[in-house]
C-alpha cells in the first residue's frame, strides 16, 4: 500500500472515531475493531438501523414486490419510486466465494486468506459478505445459509452468514 | 457491409514501470506517436475522444492541455473495458455526418508509483461511504475478488480446472515472448502458473493482468481519407455493444452469462460474417477466465466447455485459434479496451512481425468492463468490405 494511500485510510478511521466521539459514545470501542468502518448515508440508514437490531433489511417495492439490493433509487423492474424498507428472511444460498489473499488494508492482514461470498437471498437479491461458522475448506456453492450480524460499533453492524442447521 | 470508416494510425508509448511521468503525459505522446503513424499532424485532428478512467486527467480539459483547438468533437467517454467499441461508433457517426474528419481516440493512465504493488495502486482507489464501505467492511477491494467470485462459480458449475485457466495464461505468454513492447516476455510454464501465489483463490497471480503506466492512441477517418494515408488502413465493419445489468439479482447470471453473446451478435452482423471466417482474436483479458467465459459466450464452444476447449493450448502461436497475439493484458500491458484493440491494429496490417498470424482478414475484438457487466465487439479487416 503506498504512503499515500495509508495517509487516506488514517485519516478516514480518524473521522471514524471523531464522529463516534461526537455522538458521546466512548470511542475506545474503536481500537478493538480495526477494520474500516462503513459510513451510513441518508439512502443506507435503513439498512443499518435493520441490522444493529438483528434485522436484514432490503428495500422492496410496494408497485410490483421486486426486492433491492444494494439500494437503488427506484424499482428496478418496474421504475416505480414506491419502495419500501422491508425485513427479508435473511435466508438463502452460497453462490460463489473467494479466499482472499492480498492485504488492501491491515485490518484484514491477520485473516488472510478470508473467504468473501455472495449469497443469494430468497428473496432474489445477491450480496456480498462473508461466511462465518464454517472452515474456508468447506464453502461450497449451493451451501444453505443464515443470517447473522456482527457488531463492529455501538452504532454499527454487518450482515454475515453462517451455515444454516441441516 | 462496406466500412465508412477506418483507423489510419496507432500511437504506443512505453508501458509498465515508467515514472516520473504523468497520464496527460503519456497521453500526448501516443497522440503524436499516431499521428505519425497516420502521416498526419496536430492541426489535422478536429475530434478527441477521450477514455474515462481512474485517472482524474482525463477530463475533457485534457484538450486544452495538449493545445487541440476548433475541436467539432469532444467527449470523454467510458464504458469501462467496453469503451473503444462506443468511440468508434460515435466517430464514425460523426465522420458520416460531416461534423469531423479526423478524430483521435486516447486511452491513458499513470496508477504505478515506485514501491507500491500494482494491486495496492490500482485497488485503494476506493472510499468507504455508502455502498461502497459495506463492500469495503466485508474485505472486498478493488477487481480481484469480483473476477474470483465468477471464476468460482464457473469452476463450481462447470467443472473448470485451474489448470485449464492456467492454459490461457501459458498461450498468451508464449505470444508475448514475440512482443518487445511487452512488460514480461520470459516463459511461462504451467507448473509456474500453477505454483505463483494466489491472489483470490481460485485465481493464481498469472491468472491476473498486469497494471501498466502508459497510453495508446488511435487516429479514425473515413475510409477513403485513410487510403491516403501512410498507413494500410483498418476497416471496422462491424461494432456491438451489450451491457445485460444487474449482477446482483438471482435471476441474472453475468459471472458466466456476459454481454459477449449479443455484443458478438451485433457486430457479426453488421459485418456479415460468422465466428467461423474470423481468423483473430484478441480478447479483453482482465483476468484468463474472462478470456475463457468470452470465447464461450461469442460461441466458439458450448457453455462450461471453455475449459477442455482451451486446454490443449489452441490459443497460442500456431495453435488453431491465435488469440491475444501480442500477450493480451495478462503479459503484455493494461490500458483497458485500447490493448485488445491496439494488437487487433497490429494484426490487420499485417504487422506483427515474429507474431504476425498469416491469415489475417477478419480480427475479432472484445471489451469487457465491470464484473463482467459491459461488453463490447469490434470486427476488424484489411479489406473494406
Amino acid at each position: 500500500m503506498s504512503r499515500e494511500s495509508v495517509a487516506r485510510e488514517k485519516a478516514d478511521r480518524e473521522d471514524g472515531e471523531l464522529a463516534v466521539g461526537e455522538s458521546g459514545v466512548d470511542a475506545s470501542i474503536e481500537v478493538e475493531y480495526t477494520k474500516p468502518i462503513p459510513r451510513p448515508d441518508a439512502h443506507s440508514q435503513p439498512f443499518f438501523d435493520g441490522s444493529l437490531r438483528g434485522e436484514l433489511m432490503l428495500q422492496r417495492c410496494s408497485a410490483c414486490g421486486r426486492w433491492m439490493w444494494p439500494v437503488r433509487a427506484r424499482c428496478i423492474e418496474c421504475f416505480s419510486d414506491d419502495v419500501a424498507w422491508t425485513a427479508a428472511s435473511g435466508t438463502g444460498t452460497l453462490y460463489s466465494y473467494t479466499l482472499v489473499h492480498q492485504v488492501f488494508h491491515p485490518g484484514f492482514a491477520s485473516e488472510i486468506p478470508y473467504n468473501l461470498a455472495m449469497v443469494d437471498l430468497d428473496e432474489g437479491v445477491r450480496m456480498v459478505t462473508n461466511i462465518v461458522g464454517v472452515s474456508n475448506e468447506e464453502l461450497r456453492a449451493g451451501l444453505p445459509v443464515v443470517v447473522e450480524f456482527e457488531r463492529i460499533s455501538d452504532e454499527l453492524a454487518l450482515p454475515k452468514f453462517r451455515p444454516a442447521e441441516a | 457491409m462496406a466500412s465508412t470508416g477506418a483507423i489510419a494510425g496507432l500511437g504506443i508509448t512505453e508501458m509498465g514501470k515508467i515514472y516520473g511521468r504523468t497520464a496527460t503525459d503519456f497521453a500526448a505522446e501516443a497522440i503524436a506517436l499516431a499521428l505519425d503513424d497516420a502521416g498526419l499532424v496536430k492541426p489535422d485532428v478536429d475530434g478527441l475522444l477521450v477514455n474515462g478512467n481512474l485517472s482524474a486527467e482525463m477530463n475533457p480539459n485534457l484538450q486544452l492541455t495538449l493545445g487541440f483547438e476548433d475541436l467539432t468533437l469532444l467527449n470523454v467517454m467510458n464504458a469501462y473495458g467496453s469503451t473503444p467499441a462506443t468511440m468508434l461508433q460515435y466517430a464514425f457517426a460523426a465522420i458520416d455526418q460531416g461534423q469531423a474528419n479526423v478524430v483521435a481516440l486516447v486511452y491513458a493512465d499513470a496508477p504505478l508509483q515506485p514501491a507500491t504493488s500494482a494491486g495496492a495502486a490500482y485497488g485503494t482507489r476506493q472510499g468507504l461511504y455508502g455502498m461502497g464501505g459495506v463492500l469495503n467492511a466485508h474485505g472486498f477491494y478493488g477487481a480481484n475478488p469480483g473476477y474470483a467470485m465468477a471464476t468460482q462459480r464457473h469452476m463450481s458449475t462447470y467443472g473448470t480446472t485451474s489448470e485449464q485457466l492456467g492454459a490461457i495464461a501459458v498461450s498468451q505468454r508464449q505470444w508475448a515472448m514475440n512482443n518487445e513492447r511487452a512488460q514480461i516476455r520470459k516463459p511461462l510454464t504451467l507448473e509456474e502458473h500453477q505454483a505463483s501465489r494466489y491472489i483470490a483463490e481460485p485465481l493464481h497471480l498469472y491468472d491476473c493482468c498486469l497494471v501498466s503506466n502508459g497510453a495508446i492512441a488511435f487516429i479514425v477517418t473515413s475510409a477513403e481519407r485513410a487510403r491516403s494515408l501512410r498507413q494500410p488502413p483498418v476497416y471496422v465493419l462491424g461494432v456491438g455493444q451489450a451491457a445485460p445489468g444487474d449482477s446482483q439479482r438471482t435471476d441474472r447470471h453475468p459471472a458466466t452469462h456476459t454481454g459477449a453473446t449479443r455484443s458478438g451478435q451485433l457486430a457479426l452482423g453488421q459485418a456479415g460474417v460468422g465466428l467461423a471466417d474470423i481468423d483473430v482474436l484478441e480478447l479483453y483479458d482482465c483476468y484468463t477466465y474472462t478470456v475463457l467465459v468470452t470465447l464461450e459466450d461469442y460461441g466458439f464452444c458450448g457453455k462450461g466447455e471453455g475449459g477442455p476447449f482451451v486446454e490443449d493450448g489452441k490459443l497460442g502461436p500456431g495453435g488453431s485459434l491465435p488469440t491475444n497475439t501480442g500477450g493480451g493484458q495478462l503479459s503484455s500491458f493494461y490500458m483497458w479496451g485500447f490493448t485488445p484493440l491496439s494488437e487487433g491494429v497490429i494484426q490487420a496490417r499485417g504487422q506483427g512481425g515474429l507474431r504476425q498470424v498469416d491469415e489475417h482478414d477478419l480480427v475479432l475484438v472484445s471489451g469487457n468492463g465491470g464484473f463482467l457487466n459491459y461488453h463490447s465487439t469490434m470486427i476488424l479487416s484489411p479489406h473494406e468490405s
